[in-house]
């Protein structure tokens, strides 16, 4: 007998032709989560990935709950194609949940024909042997609170728990995305919604010391860190925006001063993701949030992209975006407080309905390009791991 | 090139000096006995205890059992204030301190106050000292404690502590504690700390190791302790005693009063550069606090910049420095001991806390000037709107 997990995965199931592509994506991202832990054999067959790996459940479990294309994880027991093999490996699968005055049923699957027991004899025989072994268990064929599932199939397995997975696709079967992280509660939950479809991510943060402190900066680091639980890696590229912001807050009209910044941000992140190939970019914005993200703020600086820009919480409200980034694990370091101060350039009064002509005639004062040469050339990589 | 420091946050901590690191050492690998032990491991610990409690007593003026080693200002506080509290509670409920003391002491009385205690907290005027009348118009027969810090950490203002204690001494039944964290080893205190009961110390300001500090508890003054164990510090504050971090704070107040005078003339010095450099230099500038005031801290405000901001710009620089509120928007990150000196939002967000130390050059401070009147000059161009 051996102590394995059976992952299931939902929607890579359904992707015909593409589905050999998906699962070896996904494989690929089991074996990245697992890394460190001994003995580790990942192998997939119809529709299930066997995982056998040393080390704690409760951390193994832990990593797999970040492997996006999981749908359900089970520790479960395997043992030899015998039906005593079985019955005493349901027996340990049992013992290991908090079965005291529960009530539960067997649930066999035969996909090994060539097994002589057919699968209803099995969960009889099967659950005459945990009845007779454990005290306190009851039959109950309709609302069991524990399922014993026993699968037969090239080896005998039993598990009685499954655990949700993240679901989604695996990262990088999507192609690539640049974020554009703030340090904010918003920007890192827009980034864990686009990997989760799949699409591997790289980050971009705007550094403008002394206005940011470097405490602002690990901070950004730090979320970076809880994002590569879910990729192995997020690679950070750290732009210094000092220059730039201290010419905008210098010439440009206060009132302008936000949409300027995002502007700038914007043109300049997508340069970035052209050169590491990266497809489209991707923002925390939500509609109305705040006064540079308004109908018409938003307008003004989509203006600039070439890019498609993903803003998967448009559509969000604050606390609803709170509770996911409490689920991720990054809202603890959202809100520290080294607040940047970048706020002491953000105006009194922001235009909240900004027009383009007075956005383009405030633009005309600045040398763009010259903006976008200078902050391409002061970038710091920071390839951030999960133990960076 | 390696870039000039010139560490000006000397209130926040101070660099350990070599001869402390040295008696760590010593304590940390070859006396590194529990001073509770039988043997002769421990008699070797328990020495070092003891010196280091003679050395502290006759620096500061009182005896040496009545001094109490603790992790620090924040437990000698913690220890003071609430052991005095529940110790004398059938003498009263009334207890007074002071609205620019440091949170160590604040929230501590702000507990007592959840715990049924009333606490008077007396004011400061514009350069941030109590008004005696007031202590005598508020304190009465059931006061129990009067606890008045001798040093402001953020703007260096002295406090009369001689004076109150003689009004206060006419109470009997009245303790007086004094938070000397940033007073001690740098200006000179009170002879015998006459009329004072309880007085907190630290280590690592005055050039000793963090984590440790002393309490000095007059005799025959029974507060109640925090901690419940193996009764050590005469069963006032149980744990094994922190005997490197013990040898090192000795070491270091050692040091200190062997140089007690040039020290403090050479800060005063320094201070004066400083503040007469920034203050004829740099327009739009205001001293926060006395004209004088303890010779290591210095704080102005450079009106029509932010703290946090320049503080990060100095630090570029090589200059190390505090602020008295950070950029966040909490109101709590706000300075109250401005607050409570009538200073304006404006002077408060832009409140930069120096803080010296006699191993600091003339050059140093001429370097931070220079750096301050480009810096400053620079940001106004984007804050001041």
């Amino acid at each position: 007998m051996e102590n394995i997990y059976l992952l299931s995965f939902g929607e890579i199931g359904l992707k015909g032709e593409n589905r050999p592509f998906f699962e070896r994506i996904l494989i690929k991202r089991i074996k990245q989560a697992l890394e460190g832990f001994e003995g580790l054999d990942v192998k997939k067959t119809h529709g299930r990935i066997y995982v056998r790996v040393a080390g704690p459940q409760d951390e193994v479990i832990e990593r797999l709950r970040k492997v996006f294309g999981i749908v359900g994880i089970s520790p479960a027991k395997s043992c030899d194609l015998d039906i005593e093999s079985i019955k005493s490996a349901a027996l340990e699968a049992v013992k290991e949940v908090d079965y005291k005055g529960k009530t539960f049923k067997v649930e066999s699957r035969r996909t090994n024909k060539s097994f002589p027991i057919k699968s209803p004899d099995i969960s009889c025989m099967v659950g005459a042997h945990i009845l007779k072994n454990l005290k306190g268990l009851k039959v109950d064929v309709h609302n069991p609170d524990i399922e014993v599932n026993v699968e037969v199939r090239e080896k005998g397995f039993v598990y009685c728990k499954r655990i949700p997975g993240p679901g989604g696709l695996p990262v990088g079967s999507n192609g690539k995305a640049l974020l554009l992280l703030s340090g904010g509660i918003d920007s890192p939950v827009a980034g864990y919604m686009v990997m989760k479809r799949g699409v591997a991510i790289e980050a971009v943060y705007f550094h403008s010391f002394p206005f940011t402190s470097d405490r602002a900066k690990e901070k950004v680091i730090e979320l970076c860190r809880v994002l590569a639980g879910y990729c192995s890696k997020i690679r950070l590229h750290v732009v210094n925006f000092t220059d730039v912001l201290k010419e905008l807050g210098e010439k440009g009209p206060n009132e302008l001063l936000t949409i300027l910044m995002r502007r700038m941000m914007v043109r300049i992140s997508q340069e970035i993701a052209t050169k590491i190939g990266a497809k489209a970019l991707i923002t925390g914005e939500s509609i109305g949030q705040v006064a540079s993200q308004t109908m018409e703020a938003l307008v003004a600086t989509n203006e600039v992209a070439r890019l498609p820009v993903f803003r998967p919480l448009i559509g969000f409200d604050k606390v609803e975006i709170i509770d996911l980034a409490k689920k991720i694990g990054t809202y603890g370091i959202s809100i520290e407080p080294y607040a940047d101060c970048c706020s002491i350039f953000v105006p009194e009064h922001p235009k909240t309905r900004p027009k383009l002509d007075d956005v383009h005639k405030a633009e005309e004062r600045f040398d763009i390009k010259g903006f976008i040469e200078k902050s391409l050339d002061n970038i710091e990589l920071i390839e951030v791991t999960e133990s960076y | 090139m390696e870039m000039k420091e010139v560490y000006l946050d000397n209130s926040a901590t101070t660099k350990v000096a070599k001869e402390a690191v040295d008696a760590m050492v010593h304590a940390l690998t070859v006396a590194f006995g529990n001073p509770s032990s039988l043997h002769r491991k421990g008699m070797e610990a328990e020495k070092i205890v003891n010196k280091a409690r003679e050395k502290l007593a006759l620096f500061l003026g009182g005896k040496a059992r009545e001094i109490y080693f603790t992790s620090g200002g924040t437990e000698s506080n913690n220890l003071a204030i609430k052991g005095a509290a529940y110790a004398r509670r059938r003498y009263g409920k009334h207890l007074i301190t002071t609205s620019i003391e440091h949170p160590s002491v604040l929230e501590v009385f702000k507990q007592l106050e959840e715990e049924g205690f009333s606490v008077t907290y007396l004011g400061v005027d514009e350069k941030g000292h109590i008004n005696l009348e007031e202590l005598k118009q508020v304190i009465k027969p059931d006061t129990i404690i009067v606890s008045i810090m001798y040093v402001n950490n953020e703007v260096g203002s002295i406090q009369p502590i001689q004076d109150a204690a003689k009004i206060i001494s006419q109470n009997k039944n009245t303790l007086f504690h004094v938070d000397a964290v940033q007073a001690f080893g740098k200006i000179p205190l009170i002879p015998n700390l006459s009329g004072v009961h309880l007085m907190s110390l630290s280590a690592h300001k005055i050039y000793g190791p963090k984590g440790v500090g002393a309490l000095f508890v007059r005799e025959r003054t029974k507060i109640t302790p925090l901690f419940n164990g193996g009764g050590q510090e005469e069963g006032l504050r149980s744990g094994t005693e922190n005997v490197p971090g013990i040898a090192g704070f000795s070491a270091a107040a050692e040091l200190v009063f062997k140089n007690f005078g040039a020290w403090q003339a050479k800060m005063k010095e320094l201070k004066d550069r400083l503040k007469t450099g920034i203050l004829s230099e740099i327009p739009d500038t205001i001293l926060n606090g006395p004209d004088d005031g303890a010779p290591h801290i210095l704080n102005i405000s450079f009106l029509g910049t932010k703290a946090e901001v320049l503080l990060h710009a100095l630090e570029s620089h090589g200059i190390y420095v505090s602020t008295g509120s950070a950029c966040s928007s909490h109101k709590s990150a706000k300075s109250h001991v401005l607050a409570a000196m009538g200073k304006t939002a404006e002077e408060i967000e832009s409140a930069i806390r120096f803080s010296l130390s006699p191993f600091l050059s003339i050059e140093d401070i001429d370097y931070t000037v220079e750096i301050l009147k480009k810096e400053v000059n620079e940001l106004r161009k984007y804050i001041r709107r």
